[in-house]
């Protein structure tokens, strides 16, 4: 029974700093790396108006996650279980804030949908996926980091003596 | 058929459209919704459970809200480019 108390997540938060806005601000690093290709191939498909939307559906999406993590972040620090609240009624808040963003916009004249919605689905997706990587591997083995190169370690003859002999 | 019987049937076309698109964006964020409350759940319980693994669940945790909330954005999307486009 003590334990259940002591394990309760509405008394529980997260006394740290919290991992997600690390993610967060990973994800929104990778999306200024690959802003000027996606604006780029926007300007070569749709001109002016394909990059100024490919620009602003980025923007979208990168706003996005930091708002996400950012929520989920000071909520934890309240308690796990204001933590559940923020994740779902911060899904529809955000999900309005994206609607709102595009009609605000949509009768604009620098303004492509198609463009906009494509850039929206996709970078949302590729950037989770480009993230995923990392974290996956970050999680099995914590500590290492995927892009850390492992330092190498030339073994001497006389290691490579012993470990033969060991072996056999 | 008269001009004005035109324009009502184009008008009417245009409403029915303008609703299945609203409606599928409705469905489209509802699936999430229960998707986002259900994962969110099993992360508070699973940190409950286990609160020293609180940080790896909170990771997990978040890229998964964050993957189920791309089906709502893509109904979102597909509702914007249906209505406007």
């Amino acid at each position: 029974m003590k334990r259940l108390i002591e394990n309760d997540p509405n008394s529980m938060r997260m006394e740290e700093q919290g991992p997600v806005l690390e993610v967060a601000r990973d994800l929104v690093r990778r999306g200024v790396i690959i802003a000027p290709i996606a604006i780029f191939s926007g300007a070569i498909f749709w001109q002016t108006g394909g990059a100024l939307s490919v620009a602003y559906g980025l923007a979208i999406v990168t706003i996005n996650f930091m708002l996400a993590a950012m929520m989920l972040d000071r909520a934890s620090k309240i308690s796990f279980a204001a933590m559940g609240t923020a994740a779902v009624f911060g899904f529809f808040t955000r999900l309005s804030l994206v609607t709102v963003a595009i009609l605000l916009v949509r009768n604009a004249g620098w303004v492509e949908l198609i463009p906009l919605g494509l850039t929206i689905i996709i970078a949302h997706l590729g950037l989770l996926f480009w993230e995923m990587r990392y974290v996956s591997v970050s999680l099995a083995n914590p500590g290492i980091k995927k892009s850390q190169k492992l330092p190498i370690h030339e073994a001497s003859p006389e290691q490579s003596t012993h470990e033969t002999t060991g072996a056999a | 058929m008269s001009i004005a019987a035109q324009v009502l049937a184009q008008v009417d076309q245009n409403t029915a459209a303008a609703e299945g698109a609203g409606f599928a964006y409705g469905l489209a964020a509802i699936g999430p919704g229960i998707g986002i409350g259900y994962l969110v759940g099993q992360s508070v319980q699973a940190i409950a459970r286990q609160p020293e693994a609180a940080s790896q669940v909170q990771t997990t945790m978040f890229l998964g809200v964050a993957f189920t909330e791309a089906i709502a954005l893509i109904g979102f999307v597909v509702f914007i480019l249906l209505k406007f486009a």
